[in-house]
């Protein structure tokens, strides 16, 4: 699996990429449809869109002089396995906190009400 | 022991519990004395925390400096917004990671509850991010400073 998180969260760092990105949640498009909401002209959405195809979040497709644009399938759920990760860490810390009230509040031992 | 639990609410909000066998003043405590603090807000084994400054009144900084004992590092900074002990903190928080993610990474407003569950205490913590993505992004990136040290080592493993 070639993982790149901090490709993916920089692509994803950028206001005009999300929106971008959320368009072509609902499906398809080419470069002229992603830019008509947006006040920027069509050679910048181009570069955004360059950032996220290089960044494997998007992919496109060739279809006569059209090159439309669709969200890469599973791009996002690169973050998934991170998820389980980052529970782990933050178990291990937890962990600790518990041995550590271990030690100054015994299992039976209440604080005065 | 109940373990953590880790929940996507909505677009924008995280919420965690966790479950602990001494009362909520103890824990409570255990997140607001920086020599407590120190001891276990660590992440993965084999971290440090040099720095921990966490004033816990209203206005009060917050900010943790961990260390692998090499060259990986990273810190928190934050602000204290709303402090009653023993049983609820409000506060503000963004990380700052090493270059290409953003830096520092948006806000995260942070509702932490203490609340007595028999003779122990169930801490709720409740995240709120700007929008959707960054909060997936925050996810991934280890918004809770116990999360991150994860990240950096499992981004090292992988990039290798």
């Amino acid at each position: 699996m070639a993982l790149n998180l901090d490709t993916t969260l920089a692509a994803m760092a950028d206001p005009t990429r999300r929106a971008i990105l959320a368009r072509l949640a609902r499906g398809e498009a080419t470069v002229n449809e992603l830019a008509a909401p947006f006040p920027i002209s069509q050679p910048a959405i181009s570069r955004h869109v360059k950032i996220l195809e290089q960044a494997g979040l998007i992919l496109r497709r060739v279809d006569g002089a059209r090159r439309p644009c669709r969200l890469a399938p599973g791009a996002l759920d690169e973050l998934d396995p991170f998820l389980a990760m980052l529970r782990k860490g933050m178990e291990r810390s937890y962990e600790r906190l518990d041995q550590l009230l271990a030690r100054t509040h015994p299992r039976g031992r209440k604080d005065p009400a | 022991m109940s373990k953590l639990t880790l929940e996507i609410i909505g677009d924008t909000g995280v919420v965690i519990t966790r479950r602990f066998a001494a009362p909520p003043a103890a824990v409570f405590q255990a997140h607001t004395d920086p020599a407590l603090v120190q001891q276990w807000c660590l992440g993965p084994d084999g971290w440090t925390m040099p720095v921990c400054i966490c004033d816990a009144r209203p206005g009060g900084a917050i900010r943790y400096e961990w260390s692998d004992g090499g060259a990986g590092g990273f810190y928190l900074t934050g602000e204290f917004i709303e402090v009653e002990a023993p049983h609820r903190l409000v506060h503000v928080e963004r990380m700052h990671l090493p270059p290409p993610g953003p830096n520092p990474t948006p806000d995260n407003r942070i509702e932490t509850t203490f609340v007595a569950d028999g003779a122990g205490t169930l801490l709720t913590m409740r995240m709120q991010l700007p929008d959707a993505v960054t909060r997936d992004a925050m996810l991934a990136t280890g918004m809770e400073h116990g999360m991150e040290a994860s990240y950096v080592r499992l981004e090292e493993r992988w990039s290798s």
